[in-house]
């Protein structure tokens, strides 16, 4: 790996997206518009905004980044850019490095406006540290930075990777404890969802509403860290220098 | 010396074998490899700048093994399609793959001015004319000034006009120093060749300069040479 060839990436990435004014209006804008119409909803009853809240500021990073980035490096590999990438001094680190640290400063950005506008406008009762609730944010964009990366060598076209987002996202949020808290899941669907990595995401912001203890807190965002690193390890293991 | 050295290559796809035992060797100037879609001239310079997977075999460039570090920045290549990013400027795109050859930003300046693109140089890739991005597509394979620039089909649908010009930079480039492969599937580029290499079906069934393949062929143009070997071999 090269620090000069990661962030050439990473800025290359960032260059783009600077572009694509619809991309980064998905990326920064939709998670609050979102918040705001849950918030709508629920306007008569507001605790059930306040449990679901937080569990939001947790899914739309993932979501959307899963969805941004697996439709990017599909690009790469099927654009011949990538192929092109790996002709020159580039490693696969330097590859999912550069893309993680892109889409992780777009996710700082969205989860402190995400998180702005919920706990300013929207009056979310968070008592945890914001920087915390930020750090939270990161690392969940890049779980769903590494998780999109690794599906999208599962893809030929843009559609077969859309098609993840049904299959590999919908069920986490599911089971994420959003719409049924994870203790009172069937059993064996609780088993499930603690082995996926949006349930971690949601229970740390969980735990940031709730309580101004972080020790919960961090042990979540380090599994979630855990299971991003995993993600990019499988997803370098799908980047090879020689294909068919 | 040969650039592009090829012992007992064997590339299987899907089951298929496309290319059986191939050996080569490909000098200095501006070598074309010709022969219909799909009979493996991808595969061959896939296999030359080390992207494809072989089952056999060795290919060795500038006597490294192919695709190994030591040729990284010394080999230019475009694939089929002009492999650059279609939503960054010409100027973004060049800058960009400069930065990961570890070359000075002047680099990217110099690339564009030799594919006559330095008016385009802010201009997004994505709406320019399909010349135009294979143009930058070439910009970038040039940078760094590389030993062996590997060109996949890179006239493919091209003006005419635009073709002449092409090639003329490619003797300009290989003049320079640089030698150049370059595939095309159309026989009325052989002409335009120091050397030719004809495939068919994942053989080499010609080598050698295009007087010396008509030559022996007893026949006018290339192509009326890539038929009469064609028809020999089946008959034999």
């Amino acid at each position: 790996m090269t620090l000069r060839v990661t962030l050439a990436i990473a800025v290359r990435v960032l260059t783009q997206l600077r572009r694509d004014h619809r991309t980064l209006a998905m990326l920064l804008v939709l998670p609050c518009l979102l918040q705001a119409l849950l918030w709508w909803i629920f306007q008569d009853q507001p605790l059930v905004f306040d449990r679901i809240g937080p569990a939001l500021l947790a899914i739309f990073p993932f979501f959307v980044m899963f969805l941004v980035t697996s439709i990017t490096t599909l690009r790469e590999r099927s654009g011949g850019t990538l192929e092109r990438l790996f002709t020159m001094p580039m490693g696969r680190l330097d590859f999912l490095v550069g893309y993680a640290l892109a889409f992780g400063a777009i996710a700082a950005v969205q989860a402190a406006l995400a998180a702005g506008v919920a706990i300013g406008l929207l009056d979310l009762d968070l008592r945890g540290p914001d920087a915390l609730l930020l750090l939270v944010g990161v690392a969940d964009a890049v779980l769903g930075t590494a998780l999109g990366l690794f599906v999208s060598a599962f893809a030929r076209t843009e559609f077969q990777a859309v098609q993840f987002l049904p299959a590999v996202v919908v069920p986490q949020i599911l089971l994420c404890g959003l719409i049924v808290p994870r203790e009172r899941l069937p059993e064996v669907l609780e088993a499930v969802a603690s082995l996926l990595p949006l349930t971690w995401a949601v229970d740390a912001m969980e735990h940031l509403a709730t309580t101004t203890r972080t020790g919960e807190v961090w042990r979540d965002v380090g599994i979630v860290v855990t299971f991003a690193v995993a993600a990019l390890a499988l997803g370098a293991a799908t980047l090879r220098r020689r294909t068919d | 010396m040969s650039v592009v050295e090829v012992v007992g290559l064997t590339v299987v796809r899907g089951g298929t074998t496309v290319i059986d035992g191939l050996d080569l060797a490909i000098g200095p100037g501006v070598t074309g490899l010709l022969g219909p879609s799909g009979c493996g001239k991808s595969t061959l310079l896939r296999s030359i700048v080390g992207v494809q997977r072989v089952a056999a075999g060795a290919v060795t460039v500038l006597g490294e093994p192919a695709g190994s570090a030591p040729l990284r920045d010394r080999v230019g290549y475009q694939t089929q399609s002009s492999s650059v990013y279609d939503d960054l400027t010409v100027l973004e795109n060049l800058r960009f793959f400069a930065r990961v050859l570890a070359l000075p930003r002047a680099a990217a300046e110099d690339a564009l001015a030799s594919v006559d693109l330095t008016g385009h140089r802010d201009a997004v890739v994505g709406r320019l004319s399909g010349g135009q991005r294979s143009r930058v597509g070439l910009a970038v394979a040039l940078l760094g000034s590389p030993a062996l620039l590997v060109l996949d089909e890179p006239t493919v649908g091209l003006d005419p006009v635009l073709r002449r010009d092409l090639w003329a930079l490619f003797h300009r480039i290989a003049e320079a120093g640089t030698a150049v492969l370059v595939s095309s599937h159309v026989m009325d580029e052989a002409e335009r060749c120091d050397a030719l290499l004809l495939m068919r079906e994942g053989a080499i069934i010609a080598h050698g300069t295009p007087a010396e393949i008509k030559a022996a062929q007893g026949v006018a143009d290339v192509e009326s040479a890539f038929l009469a070997l064609v028809e020999r071999r089946e008959s034999a």
